[in-house]
């Protein structure tokens, strides 16, 4: 039960429920989708991109609470950050699930993302945590190929 | 006979049939998995549709193979190789009783239900079907009853036709009486769903594929652990299950088919062991079955399949499907008092299987936090995901049961889903 409050904080759940920036945006916007085919999970990530900023970021589709957690927060956490920076924080998060090693640079570059930590204890469920970052990736790189996790 | 001399029984492989009220607390010791515990709760195994638990029968019989039979067969003049012959032959007859088919000879040991899937779109496709041919799936399939003839289909033209199913996740035999044709030459449907449950009408089917000139192929993946089944009663042509959802090992499944189809039928693979004679100039091929087990088989998978078909058959297939059906309708009747859970698929004659949603949860979160709980379920699209786009849903969470399987376990599940909500409610 320690193990699925922390899976499940509070703040996790309350965006699984009330997901921000949860909206398409117009086709000039890069997007691209992403498939969890284990659970079925669908989502799809728009980024708005000026001079090696985020201006705007939206996801719609649906998911399980991890992953509709994990995309709201992270719609949140980078609106507004240059793509350097969002290489950054892409990077501690994913190592922040995988290998739980962090500095505390880490930390302050995460934030709010920390409670993301807890997945790290459900191997199986580290996917769903990180299917809306490889999405923004595809978006940005401008791949048209659907991501997949497994 | 006294439980415990029964049990003992059981393991030494005997064929146990009592007429008695089926207990799983009788032959839950058999199972050594059942006594073990996981995050420090009772493990309530609720995903049989996937694999089932394995008595220490089976166990057995698989170490005393390798302890003091392993040679491999066919070719030794030995002693060993003997014995290991006789006992992967008395295997194949062990299977041939259980699905009462006429001969042993129409018995390919296989790896498992795909692999018999592969074996009969590849080697009966390629000799049987032509460009505007049409194979009849349906709606309800495993992808591993869709895969393999999608793939004749890119290679031979043939096409495939689907039968829809209704809101209760029952085939619309209307629809499938229209899709038959002469142009027909195949019919490939499941017996029992692995998402839904859904008993399918079998022996009906096949009767009207045949009346149209085109075989039959019935997947028994999910029917053979729950139902009792008869070949030539069916009068399948081809009938396919995979001997792990049987309580059996994995790697080890079975290919009936008709003798003489079966020996129309090119070979699938080739090696040793599949031929007569081997020539640069000409090789000709053993008969069947071995014309389809090339290269050295699964000697000690077949021996375990033997051991639990000996150990389901001593409890009785009847009193299994009783057993079940009187958990099924406990189960049914406890989940569907869980506010917000919605079962999937109701047919009106189902296995022991039950697909649900829940409102406040996602099926992947709801097997995560009922894992926590001692309660594996089976969570996402069940490798059926036609089955999850006619209901417009990405994924159930399953609960599919076995004889073992107990109240307590049901009452372990309903317990873990008010976790569920207490923690995402």
């Amino acid at each position: 039960m320690s193990d699925l409050r922390e899976l499940y904080q509070e703040v996790i759940l309350d965006h699984a429920k009330h997901p921000r920036n949860f909206h398409a945006m117009p086709d000039s916007v890069r997007a691209a989708d992403g498939h969890n085919p284990l659970c079925g999970d669908r989502l799809k990530v728009f980024v708005q991109v000026e001079d090696g900023v985020i201006r705007d970021i939206s996801f719609t589709g649906s998911g399980c609470a991890i992953s509709t957690a994990s995309a709201s927060m992270m719609t949140e956490a980078l609106k507004g950050k240059s793509l350097l920076e969002e290489e950054a924080i892409f990077k501690s998060f994913h190592d922040l699930l995988t290998t739980g090693s962090h500095a505390t640079e880490d930390e302050e570059l995460l934030g709010k993302l920390e409670v993301f930590g807890g997945v790290r204890e459900f191997p199986v469920r580290v996917k769903c945590a990180t299917l809306a970052w490889h999405t923004l990736q595809a978006a940005l790189k401008g791949s048209a190929e659907p991501v997949k996790t497994e | 006979m006294a439980v415990k001399s029964m049990k003992s029984a059981r393991n030494r492989g005997e064929v146990v049939v009592s007429s008695s009220a089926f207990s799983p607390d009788d032959i839950r010791g058999d199972f050594p998995i059942l006594q073990t515990t996981v995050h420090g709760k009772r493990l309530a195994y609720l995903d049989n549709a996937a694999t089932s638990q394995k008595p220490q029968a089976v166990i057995a019989a698989m170490t005393r193979y390798y302890n003091s039979q392993n040679a491999n067969i066919h070719r030794g003049v030995y002693e060993l190789s003997m014995e290991a012959t006789a006992a992967y032959e008395a295997a194949r007859d062990r299977v041939r009783q259980f699905i009462n088919a006429a001969d042993s000879r129409e018995v390919v040991f296989v790896r498992g239900a795909t692999e018999a899937i592969n074996l009969v779109a590849t080697s009966w496709g390629q000799a049987n079907v032509r460009t505007g041919d049409e194979i009849i799936l349906s709606t309800l399939e495993h992808h591993s009853n869709i895969v393999p003839w999608q793939m004749l289909a890119d290679r031979a033209g043939v096409k495939l036709r689907v039968i829809p199913i209704n809101e209760a996740g029952e085939l619309c035999m209307e629809e499938y009486e229209k899709l038959l044709s002469p142009r027909t030459r195949l019919v490939a449907i499941t017996h029992v769903s692995n998402a839904l449950g859904t008993i399918t009408p079998v022996q009906r089917m096949v009767r009207m594929a045949h009346a149209a000139g085109a075989l039959a192929l019935v997947d028994g993946a999910q029917s053979v652990p729950h139902l009792p089944i008869d070949v030539r009663d069916i009068d399948c042509d081809f009938f396919v299950f995979s001997g792990h959802k049987i309580c059996g090992p994995t790697g080890i499944g079975v290919l009936y088919g008709r003798q003489a189809i079966l020996q129309a039928m090119p070979p699938y693979q080739g090696g040793g062991d599949m031929i007569e004679t081997v020539s640069f100039a000409k090789t000709t091929y053993a008969p069947v079955p071995q014309k389809f087990e090339a290269g050295t088989p699964n000697i000690s998978g077949a021996l375990g399949l033997a051991a639990a078909l000996d150990y389901v058959c001593g409890i009785g297939m009847d009193r299994i499907g009783s057993y079940e059906h009187q958990l099924l309708r406990y189960a049914q009747e406890k989940l569907s008092q869980v506010k917000g859970l919605k079962i999937v698929g109701t047919a009106a004659e189902k296995a022991a299987v039950i697909s649900f949603v829940l409102s406040c949860a996602h099926p992947h979160d709801v097997g995560t936090i009922l894992d926590g709980q001692g309660v594996a379920i089976r969570t996402g699209h069940h490798c059926c995901q036609p089955v999850m786009d006619h209901y417009g849903i990405p994924a159930t969470a399953r609960v599919s049961l076995a004889f073992y399987n107990t109240r307590e376990d049901v009452d372990q599940l309903v317990q873990g889903l008010q976790t569920v909500k207490e923690v995402l409610g």
